[in-house]
């Protein structure tokens, strides 16, 4: 039991580290896409795009109920605390989450002469809802804290995650359209690249400044050599995705997928500094795992099933995805 | 705790909670209900059946989304309003609602786009079983939902530490006394509620002449259902009552009006409580009944709301509640008996139109009553969020009450926008769907080609 109490919290914020990560990989390309839908070139190419994200968006936003579901079943503590703290943000996000999921089905069914209304209700429910969340990280890395520089910082990392949905979904595009669409998403990911970087750089900074205990984590001899490979793989996985995002030929040639696994893998390392800057603490120098989590029993609990649970729905993910494998065409509910 | 936002923040959660119950209760049975058109299709190979099921799943993706993006937000409500429950019962409402995820939401989720979009692309069993996938999810998310809300009505299996709640039973949390009504009472009201729309739709349909075959055929289907659905409610509604009768006699009290502890108890029909005179005005009682139905015994003793003083909940909202529920479950009863007797000499488009036109207006009925039966749930347990051990006001966020008005406000208007646009939407695909023209429906289906 001892050795559970300690061992099944961190498990847990591991799982929870991977939810999230799954839902800004998933989720964020079908925001994305919701933000380039206005710099379509016509209504034929507004159905494609939202017909390649059609079967998946409603999933992908369930790795977000997963990601606040496990906060709350396993740090019942943090969670209370998290979401009071970011009521408003939250709030915001959700109105925008709504606009979004909604506007996805009234789009095509309110009719012809309330499309353009409904589009423009899926842009900017997109929009709400990723520059929310981009204030909410900023402020859970900021411990919450409300001053101007904070502030300052939060605004900024709320136009960064725009970008970085942006580069997902017209990394999405790259690989489902073809054709003058599939130029047009790769220069669509090369403007959003830089504003993408700046947004991982400021956090980079600013996560060790916010806090001494964070700083020394990084900057003592020898981890820092220890950790040296994180920042430099991100700078490589950056430099690759400029690369390739200003070179048609590359796509041509049939490595487009590079521009979304290049992001993927620098959202992945950007995610492994975060959680290791954070470890142990669920709340920055006021909360951690152990003092935040269920007790052990119902983690148990939660654990069984999750082990049986989570390979599965892994497993059917997957199996979706391939049915839709391929370049994305008009949806229909017939054949 | 501000009095002013303790009230802002319930007003916020029912509101939320209320609009998100109003696309579930349609899809959890519509699902099954799609998958009985593709049955019949796969048995008959009439195309009126794949009409069907084609004009319906329309309407499920529409409420699909609703319900999905409501949902989402009810996800975070329990911790932006009331961080203090989680904080004492997550042991125990935590694994329940992990449970939902795990097994419901994302089961329904991955397979709905299949199950909308896979036409063509897998083969017709796995078509099938997606729609079976799809349906059952959105039950298992019910069954999750329920026992946790059950649990919050009549908890047991736990022990509290340090103020904290510890699960000793999980088999007796799960099947708590009162979920196996709960849950059966809603899925019941689901299929109600259902059943009642695709027939008020199809009746819409018929009216407008813009009927076919299909529309018959879902017409007929519902109603049938609903006919035979609507007695057992009843009979389980009956069942549910003696069960709150024996955990939750104050809220009982509430429900029948009854203000004194008393012998053969009458049951009011009408009446308005007053809380300040306690006693109801005007009252017309029949009596006895009310003993008779909850004690089966006409001179049965049932208490009354002042055995209760200062902890009871308050009367009129449950009163009132509960009449609607049952005087709207008496509709449906008397509108789909009609209907069915009508229906064995005629068929649906030579119904009687007025008939015809109470059925398209009973399109929402499901709804007032699902809404009313919830008022009377949730209302008659104040001032508790768990039963008799906790009560709301311990639970909830100190925000100021400025913050919660202006989200609640938005919340509203968003709300009222999204449920006008949807019943707009409905109408507009009913209207729209004319006699199988432009369907292009699927004749064969494709073997699974996942092609690069
Ligand atoms: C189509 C919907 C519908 C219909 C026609 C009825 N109900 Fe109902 N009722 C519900 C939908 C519902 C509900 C929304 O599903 C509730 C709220 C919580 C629950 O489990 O079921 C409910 C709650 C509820 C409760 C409260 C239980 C509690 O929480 O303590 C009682 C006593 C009844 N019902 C009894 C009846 C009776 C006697 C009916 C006879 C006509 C009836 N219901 C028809
Ligand atoms: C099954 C899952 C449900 C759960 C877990 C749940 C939980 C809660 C909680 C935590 C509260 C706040 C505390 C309180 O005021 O008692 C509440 C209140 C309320 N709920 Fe539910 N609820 C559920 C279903 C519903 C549904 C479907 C409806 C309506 C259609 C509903 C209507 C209400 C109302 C009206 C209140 C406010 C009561 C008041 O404050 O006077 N609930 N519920
Ligand atoms: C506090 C209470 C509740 C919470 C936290 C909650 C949460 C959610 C969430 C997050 C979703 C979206 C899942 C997805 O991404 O697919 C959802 C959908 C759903 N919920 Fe709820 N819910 C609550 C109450 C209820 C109640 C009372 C019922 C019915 C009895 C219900 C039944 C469903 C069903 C069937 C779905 C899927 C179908 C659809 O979205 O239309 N939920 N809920």
């Amino acid at each position: 039991m001892e050795t559970l109490a300690t061992v099944l919290p961190l498990v847990f914020m591991a799982v929870m580290g991977l939810a999230m990560l799954a839902y800004v990989v998933l989720d964020g390309y079908d925001l994305g896409v919701g933000m380039l839908l206005p710099r379509a070139a016509n209504d034929a190419e507004k159905d494609l795009m939202v017909s390649s994200i059609g079967p998946f968006w409603d999933a992908n936003e369930t790795w977000l109920v997963l990601g606040v579901g496990i906060l709350l079943v396993a740090f019942p503590f943090a969670h209370g605390l998290i979401l009071t703290s970011l009521y408003l943000p939250v709030f915001v996000m959700l109105v925008g989450l709504t606009l979004r999921g909604v506007a996805f089905d009234f789009r095509g069914k309110a009719g012809d002469h309330r499309k353009a209304f409904w589009n423009a209700m899926f842009t900017a429910g997109s929009f709400i809802a990723s520059a929310a969340q981009g204030w909410m990280l900023g402020s859970y890395i900021t411990s919450f804290r409300s001053d101007w520089w904070t502030y300052a910082f939060n605004l900024l990392i709320a136009m960064a995650v725009p970008a970085t949905y942006v580069v997902l979904g017209a990394g999405w595009l790259i690989m489902k359209a073809e054709g003058d669409l599939q130029v047009r998403a790769l220069r669509w990911a090369r403007q959003a690249v830089i504003p993408f970087a700046i947004g991982i750089a400021a956090i980079s900074i600013a996560t060790p400044l916010i806090s001494e205990t964070i700083f020394n984590k990084w900057f003592r001899l020898p981890d820092f050599f220890a950790l040296l490979p994180i920042p430099l793989m991100t700078v490589a996985a950056v430099a690759a995705l400029w690369h390739v995002s200003g070179r048609k030929q590359i796509v041509d040639a049939g490595y487009g997928w590079i521009v979304f696994v290049a992001t993927l893998v620098i959202l992945l390392l950007a995610t492994l500094g975060l959680a290791f800057s954070i470890y142990p603490y669920i709340v920055i120098d006021r909360l951690n795992v152990w003092e935040a989590a269920s007790a052990t029993e119902s983690l148990v609990i939660i654990l069984i099933g999750t082990l049986f649970t989570l390979p599965a729905i892994i497993g059917y993910t997957i199996f979706v995805y391939r049915i839709f494998w391929g370049k994305a065409r008009v949806l229909s509910y017939g054949a | 705790m501000d009095p002013t936002s303790l009230i802002l923040a319930r007003i916020q959660f029912a509101a939320n909670i209320s609009f998100h119950i109003l696309f579930p209760t349609i899809t959890i049975a519509l699902g099954w209900m799609l998958l009985f058109f593709r049955l019949r299709f796969r048995a008959t190979r009439d195309s009126k059946w794949e009409e069907a099921y084609y004009f319906w799943t329309k309407i499920f993706a529409l409420t699909f989304a609703l319900g999905v993006v409501s949902g989402i937000t009810m996800s975070f409500q329990f911790g932006t309003n009331w961080p203090g429950f989680m904080e004492k019962v997550g042991n125990i409402a935590g694994p329940l609602l992990g449970y939902e995820v795990l097994t419901a939401f994302f089961l329904e989720a991955t397979f709905l786009g299949v199950m909308l979009f896979g036409r063509g692309r897998v083969s017709e069993r796995m078509h099938l079983i997606a729609t079976f996938l799809v349906a059952f999810g959105t039950t298992m998310s019910a069954f999750w939902i329920l026992s946790l809300n059950s649990w919050m009505h009549t908890p047991v299996g736990y022990e509290i530490i340090n103020g904290r709640f510890h699960a000793t039973d999980w088999w007796a949390i799960v099947f708590n006394p009162s979920f196996p009504y709960r849950f059966t009472h809603m899925l019941l009201a689901s299929g109600l509620t259902m059943c009642f729309m695709v027939a008020g739709v199809s009746a819409w349909q018929i009216l407008k002449k813009v009927d076919s075959a299909a529309t018959h055929a879902a017409f007929k289907s519902a109603i049938v259902a609903a006919a035979v659905l609507i007695p057992v409610q009843i009979f389980m509604g009956d069942l549910h009552g003696l069960n709150t009768l024996k955990h939750q006699p104050a809220k009982v009290a509430a429900m029948e009006g009854l203000w004194e502890t008393e012998k053969g108890a009458p049951l009011v029909l009408f009446g308005i409580p007053d809380p300040v005179t306690r006693s109801n005005l005007y009252a017309i009682e029949i009596p006895k009944l009310a003993s008779l139905i909850l004690t089966h015994d006409p001179n049965g003793e049932l208490k009354g709301l002042n055995d209760f003083e200062g902890k009871h909940p308050p009367v009129g909202p449950v009163f009132w509640s509960f009449r609607v529920m049952v005087g709207t479950g008496m509709l449906m009863l008397a509108a789909s008996w009609l209907t069915v007797a009508l229906l064995r000499k005629r068929t649906p488009a030579t119904l009687p139109k007025p008939l015809l036109w109470g059925l398209s207006l009973m399109v929402f009925s499901g709804w007032v009553a699902t809404l009313a039966g919830w008022y009377v749930t949730e209302i008659g347990r104040q001032p508790y969020i768990v039963y008799g051990v906790i009560t709301v006001a311990e639970t909830a966020a100190k925000h100021a009450p400025a913050m919660i008005g202006l989200t609640l406000s938005v919340y509203l208007a968003l709300y009222a926008g999204l449920l006008i646009a949807y019943i707009l939407v409905v109408k507009r695909l009913a209207e729209k769907a004319t006699r199988g023209e432009a369907l292009s429906l699927p004749t064969s289906f494709n073997r699974a080609q996942p092609s690069a």
